[in-house]
């Protein structure tokens, strides 16, 4: 295991050099969190006596990677560690791994593209892919489910659960047409994706566009790519927002959400708007969790075979 | 009684749901990297042994079941109900058929359901006598215990001799020196 995971990442190394993407380094520590209600995030002291500051460990290098971009660093990669609290089992641990990339210039489908080059070369040898699969959130929510996951029909969303064992949904989901979609999607439609082949579901709906560009032709659906194997969640990359207005106002709606489901408070990153404002180049970008490749790779059960030493030993 | 969180979840946790105690058979964390996160769990409802699975918002709670396993002899079978000891304190349940066969637990105090320890000790009082020379190997003969219950035995055990039978299969393993 200890070889395969060094063997995977001079594989990455060797990849983004030869595309001449310059590999990089941020600090895992910042002044700012992310404002995400479903992450939770770490916190440290900063103990520089008289002062006092509170830290936090990033959910994952976006922020300060987008500040590079707009410094003009051209297209960069990143292998590091990420950290997301509370999240253990399967296929989470609290500290993981990510690879991390941004390409200036490239809108979604080429990113895609490259996506599909770098894990055929990462797989080649380990394990034979089937040809890799490309659907739109809409198309693939509709054939699994028969729903249409961008118009919330409150009768339809409960009628499926109902029909499908799933009667709790209606008083988990309530009128959240969000949270519908992530339920639907993670118990009905994921587990399904890439039977042995590399899946990418793009065009998510609006509602869940985190960073992502709204789309520029259909404002219900956001340029944002999902990649799966085996129904294991690899990878999400976008086609990066880079209107400072526009993530100031998301970041400030997120804060609110998180006030109302009483999460620690977050910190808005005001570097990332200064960046914004300074102007982000046009790109695009995604993050790969490295610990489930490694798991398909390997052919493990769980994120534990493929960690040293998991946070239960950690 | 205690409530447990989603995080909490864990095999063999016994929790409250539906107003039917459930043990937790398998627990597993559903997150997608940008959505809300659940735990997606098998239970199994102890008054019906039905498994089920049921998904959880990450974070929700469910009241624990005031379910506890008690040792107990037992006693007789008085053709409808099963009788059975608590040994210190002499206290007497009886179960109905369908309680015997799972894990034992007590709930509200009532048996919800029986498992015999995996290996018992138990005199014979009723077999064939047997032949010098034979050894373990070969046809064996039927014994009766002192419960009434009949298992097989190799032809060099005798009567009122103690055996230790396997409860899960129903057979002998070896002789008890007393």
């Amino acid at each position: 295991m200890l070889r395969l995971r060094a063997q995977v990442f001079n594989d990455i190394r060797q990849f983004f050099s030869a595309r001449a993407v310059l590999e990089v380094e941020t600090p895992l520590l910042s002044y700012s969190s992310i404002t995400d209600p479903q992450l939770d995030f770490f916190t440290t002291d900063y103990c520089l006596p008289p002062l006092q500051h509170t830290l936090f460990l990033q959910t994952s290098p976006e922020f300060a990677m987008k500040r590079l971009l707009a410094a003009g660093s051209g297209s960069i990669y990143q292998i590091c560690k990420a950290f997301r609290n509370g999240e253990a089992g399967r296929f989470h641990n609290p500290e993981f791994t990510l690879l991390e990339w941004y390409r200036v210039g490239f809108k979604l489908p080429q990113l895609m593209d490259e996506i599909a080059e770098l894990l055929g070369v990462l797989f080649n040898g380990h394990r034979a892919l089937n040809p890799t699969q490309r659907f739109s959130y809409q198309e693939i929510f509709r054939s699994y489910t028969g729903l249409n996951p961008l118009e919330f029909s409150y009768q339809d969303y409960c009628a499926y659960a109902q029909n499908n064992h799933k009667p709790e949904a209606v008083s988990i989901c309530g009128y959240d047409h969000a949270l519908w979609l992530d339920f639907i999607f993670s118990h009905n439609v994921q587990p399904q994706l890439g039977k042995n082949a590399v899946c990418m579901v793009y065009g998510y709906p609006a509602c869940q566009s985190s960073l992502a560009r709204i789309n520029e032709y259909n404002s219900q659906i956001t340029d944002r790519v999902e990649v799966f194997i085996n129904g294991i969640e690899l990878g999400n990359g976008y086609y990066e927002l880079t209107d400072p207005k526009e993530q100031c106002r998301r970041f400030d709606e997120e804060i609110a959400i998180r006030q109302i489901r009483k999460r620690p408070a977050s910190v808005k990153g005001k570097h990332l708007i200064a960046a914004l404002e300074a102007g982000l180049p046009e790109c695009s970008g995604i993050a790969i969790g490295l610990d489930r490749l490694l798991m398909l790779l390997a052919n493990s059960a769980s994120i534990d075979d493929v960690l040293n030493f998991p946070i239960q030993r950690a | 009684m205690a409530s447990y969180s989603t995080n909490e979840f864990k095999a063999g946790l016994k929790v409250m749901l539906d107003n039917d105690p459930c043990a937790i058979i398998e627990n597993e964390f559903v997150k997608p990297g940008k959505g809300q996160a659940f735990n997606r769990v098998k239970i199994r409802n102890l008054k019906t042994g039905r498994v089920i699975e049921r998904t959880f918002k990450s974070g929700d709670s469910l009241e624990g079941a005031d379910v506890v396993d008690v040792a107990m002899q037992y006693l007789y079978n008085d053709g409808q109900f099963r009788h059975f000891m608590v040994p210190d304190t002499f206290e007497q349940y009886q179960c109905d058929e369908k309680a015997v066969g799972e894990a034992s637990n007590l709930w509200n105090d009532a048996p919800l359901s029986v498992s015999p320890a995996n290996f018992v000790e138990l005199a014979i009082v009723e077999t064939d006598p047997g032949v010098r020379g034979d050894t373990s190997g070969g046809g064996g003969k039927p014994a009766t215990l002192e419960t009434g219950a009949v298992v097989r035995v190799p032809l060099f055990v005798q009567q009122g001799e103690v055996i230790k039978v396997d409860t899960r299969t129903g057979e002998y393993i070896s002789r008890v020196k007393e």
